[in-house]
C-alpha cells in the first residue's frame, strides 16, 4: 500500500537545512509511491516552499503565526497537530535535530504511536520499510519496524542522501492555525555557533582535542578546514579547557556528525566522543600515543605530533587540489 | 516541593559489548545509572535543599535496578520506587516505558520531574517528553541551568550548541544535559543511610495497568555490531612520507577529497 507521508522542513539562519531535503528522500521511500507533503512552521516561511518542491516534495503546507517565530513544543505541537488533522498522514519524518528531538515524542504521544528515533538508514519501501538506528552509543545497530498505525521516524542528518534538485512544480498552501497558551516564553538565544557552518551538515571536519593545548593551537586546524571547505570541531576535553566554544563539541552531549572525512587530532577517542562521529565515512586519527582508542575506529592513522603533522597536511593538500 | 527523578539503569557503554543469540550479552556486564540521569538526580537534590520537599527516584525495569536506586538514595534522594516489569512485559519500547511511568506519576501532584535527555543505551530521548505529554504538563529538554522562584522557572537550554534562555512555570518536566551540574559521589555515610531509606516495589497490577495497554508499538527485529571495518591503517616511515601517503590515500583510495 502506498502511504501519504508528512515531512517537517526546518530552517536555520534564514535558509533551509539539508536535513529537510534528506527527510523528503526518506519519505519517498516510505511512501512506496504515495504523496510526500512537506510542512514548514514559523513566523514567515512561505518563501522556502518552492525549494522543498524542487527537492521532491509533492506539496508544501506552511503554518505561519507570530507565536511561531521561536520554536516551542507547545507552538509547534499545535501547528503540527493541525496539519496532521487536516492531512491524515500514514507516516511522519522529522530530522533528529534539536527541534525534531524535542517535538517528535510529543506528537507520537498525542497520536499514541511508536516513534523510531535517530534513523541512519532505511531498508525496503512502503509497508516493508525497516529502519536502522545506532544504539549503545554507536557500538551496535538495531533494525526496527513499526507494528501498525503511523510510521514515525526521525533521521540523523547527513546519512540519507537527498534527491537530485530539479525544477519541479507543486502546490504550496498555507494553513491558518490559532496558536495559544504557550507555556514557555523564549527570552533570548545566545548564538555561539560559528557563523554559516552547520557542523551536522559539514562534509569535512577537522576536530581537535585536549592535545591541541590552547585556543591558538586550533589555528592550523582552522586553516586546514578552510582549505578543504570543511568545519572545525572539538572534543569535550578541548571545550572544557576553553580552547573553543561548546558549540563545536562533537559527541553524545554535543553534535552528532557524519562527514565524508573526519580528522581527529589530539583526541583520545572516549566512547562519548565516538558516539558522535563513529559513523563518519572516513576517519583519520593523528595522535602521539599509539595506544589511543581513536586508532580503533580510524581508517588511517598517523602516530605523531599534531603540531608537526597538521601544517604538513595542509601543504600537501595544497599540492593536489 | 514534590520532586521526582526518572532514573534508568543502563549498560555501561564504555565496556565491551558482545552480541550472542541476537541479544546484547548482559551477563557480567557493568550497569550504571544513565549518566544524564545523574545530572538530574544532582539537580533534584539541589532544588530540594533550596526549596524544601522530597526527592523521589523512579525506575521501571527489573529487580537488578535496585542497585542503581540505592546509589541515587546514597547521593541524597529521599525515597525510591521500582516499577518491576520483569514478569509482566515481554516486549517494550519507549511508548511502553513512558506509559507506565506516567501511570505511576499521574496522581502524585509532582511539581518538578527531572529526567535524562537521552539514555546512552537505547538512545531515543523520547521518554521524558512522552511522560510530560501524558501528564499534560510542560517540558523543556537538554537544560544546562535551572532557577526556581515561586512558580516561576528560568531555564537555559542547549540547542545544538546555542544557549536558549526561557521562562516557564511549575509543574514542569525537564531533561538534563551535561553541564547542568557536577554530580556528587555518594559519601560513606550517604551509603549507610541509603540502606534504610524506603524503596517501594510495584508491579503493573498495583498501577491497574493491563499488559495490553502497554504493548509496544515498534519491534526490534535484529541487533548487530557494525560491520567490522578493515583494520585501520597506521602509516609508517618518516612523518613527511606518511603525510604524502595519507593525502594520496584520501584522494585515490578513499576518494573523499
Ligand atoms: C555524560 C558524559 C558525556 C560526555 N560527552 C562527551 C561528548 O559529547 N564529546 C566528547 O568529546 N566527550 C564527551 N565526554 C568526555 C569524554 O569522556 C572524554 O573525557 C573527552 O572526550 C576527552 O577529550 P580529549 O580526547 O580531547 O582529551 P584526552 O582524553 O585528554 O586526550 C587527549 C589526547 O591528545 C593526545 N595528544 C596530546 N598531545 C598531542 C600532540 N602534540 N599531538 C598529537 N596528539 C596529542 C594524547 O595522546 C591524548 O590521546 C563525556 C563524558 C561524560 C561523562
Ligand atoms: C524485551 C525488552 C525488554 C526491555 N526491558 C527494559 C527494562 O527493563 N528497562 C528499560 O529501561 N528498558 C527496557 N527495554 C528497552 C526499552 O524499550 C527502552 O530502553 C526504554 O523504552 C527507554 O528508551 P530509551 O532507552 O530510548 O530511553 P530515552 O528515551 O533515551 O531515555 C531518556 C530518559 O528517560 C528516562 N527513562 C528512560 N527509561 C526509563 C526507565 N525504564 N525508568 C525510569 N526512567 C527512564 C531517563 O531519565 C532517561 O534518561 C527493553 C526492551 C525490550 C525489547
Amino acid at each position: 500500500m502506498s502511504k501519504k507521508v508528512l515531512v517537517l522542513g526546518e530552517t536555520r539562519e534564514g535558509s533551509l537545512r539539508n536535513v529537510s531535503f534528506e527527510a523528503i528522500a526518506a519519505a519517498k521511500k516510505i511512501s512506496g509511491g504515495g504523496e510526500v507533503v512537506s510542512v514548514l512552521i514559523g513566523d514567515s516561511v512561505g518563501e522556502f516552499g518552492a525549494e522543498l518542491v524542487n527537492y521532491g516534495a509533492d506539496r508544501v503546507i506552511t503554518v505561519e503565526h507570530p507565536h511561531l517565530k521561536s520554536y516551542t513544543s507547545d507552538g509547534y505541537g499545535q501547528a503540527m497537530m493541525a496539519v496532521i488533522d487536516q492531512e491524515q498522514p500514514e507516516a511522519l519524518v522529522f530530522g533528529h535535530t534539536a527541534v525534531g528531538k524535542d517535538l517528535s515524542p510529543k506528537i507520537a504521544s498525542k497520536l499514541q504511536t511508536g516513534l523510531i528515533s535517530d534513523v541512519t538508514d532505511i531498508e525496503g519501501e512502503g509497508d516493508d520499510a525497516v529502519y536502522i538506528r545506532p544504539i549503545y552509543s554507536g557500538k551496535a545497530f538495531e533494525k526496527v519496524k513499526n507494528k501498525g498505525g503511523i510510521d514515525f521516524i526521525t533521521i540523523r542528518p547527513n546519512n540519507i542522501a537527498p534527491l537530485e534538485r530539479e525544477e519541479r512544480s507543486g502546490d504550496v498552501s498555507s494553513l491558518s492555525v490559532d496558536i495559544t497558551n504557550l507555556r514557555t516564553i523564549i527570552q533570548n538565544v545566545v548564538r555561539k555557533s560559528a557563523e554559516g557552518v552547520d557542523l551536522s551538515e559539514a562534509k569535512v571536519i577537522i576536530a581537535g582535542g585536549r592535545g591541541v593545548k590552547s585556543a591558538d593551537g586550533f589555528a592550523p586546524l582552522q586553516e586546514l578546514a578552510d582549505l578543504l571547505g570543511g568545519a572545525v570541531g572539538a572534543s569535550r576535553g578541548a571545550c572544557d579547557a576553553d580552547y573553543v566554544d561548546y558549540s563545536l563539541q562533537i559527541g553524545q552531549t554535543g553534535k552528532v556528525v557524519t562527514p565524508d572525512l573526519y580528522i581527529a587530532a589530539g583526541i583520545s577517542g572516549a566512547i562519548q566522543h565516538l558516539a558522535g562521529m563513529s559513523n563518519s565515512k572516513v576517519i583519520v586519527a593523528i595522535n602521539k600515543d599509539p595506544e589511543a582508542n581513536i586508532f580503533k575506529v580510524a581508517d588511517y592513522g598517523i602516530v605523531g605530533d599534531l603540531f608537526e603533522v597538521i601544517p604538513m597536511l595542509t601543504e600537501e593538500f595544497k599540492k593536489v587540489m | 516541593m514534590n520532586i521526582y527523578v526518572l532514573v534508568k539503569r543502563t549498560f555501561d557503554t564504555e565496556e565491551k559489548l558482545v552480541i550472542s543469540g541476537g541479544k546484547i550479552q548482559e551477563d557480567g556486564a557493568e550497569f550504571i545509572i544513565n549518566p544524564y540521569d545523574e545530572y538530574a538526580i544532582e539537580e533534584a537534590i539541589n532544588v530540594r535543599d533550596e526549596h524544601g520537599g522530597e526527592v523521589i527516584v523512579i525506575t521501571m525495569g527489573g529487580e537488578d535496578a535496585e542497585k542503581q536506586l540505592r546509589t541515587a538514595l546514597a547521593m541524597g534522594a529521599d525515597k525510591a520506587v521500582l516499577i518491576n516489569t520483569e514478569d509482566d512485559v515481554e516486549e517494550m519500547d519507549q511508548f511502553t516505558s513512558a506509559y507506565i511511568l506516567a501511570e505511576y506519576l499521574k496522581d502524585k501532584e509532582a511539581d518538578l520531574i527531572l529526567a535524562g535527555n537521552v539514555a546512552i543505551d537505547g538512545g531515543s530521548g523520547q521518554v521524558g517528553p512522552r511522560v510530560a505529554d501524558l501528564l499534560d504538563i510542560n517540558y523543556v529538554t537538554t537544560i544546562t541551568s535551572l532557577k526556581i522562584e515561586g512558580e516561576k522557572v528560568t531555564i537555559v537550554r542547549d540547542i545544538e550548541g546555542d544557549a536558549e534562555e526561557l521562562e516557564t512555570s511549575l509543574p514542569l518536566l525537564v531533561t538534563a544535559q551535561q553541564g547542568l551540574n557536577e554530580p556528587r559521589y555518594p559519601s560513606l555515610p550517604g551509603i549507610m543511610k541509603a540502606k534504610k531509606k524506603p524503596l517501594e516495589e510495584l508491579e503493573l497490577d498495583d498501577l491497574d495497568i493491563d499488559e495490553d495497554d502497554v504493548e509496544a508499538k515498534t519491534e526490534t527485529i535484529e541487533i548487530y555490531l557494525p560491520p567490522a571495518k578493515a583494520a585501520g591503517r597506521i602509516l609508517e616511515g618518516d612523518i613527511s612520507n606518511q603525510v604524502t601517503e595519507l593525502v594520496s590515500l584520501l584522494k585515490n583510495e578513499a576518494k573523499v577529497i
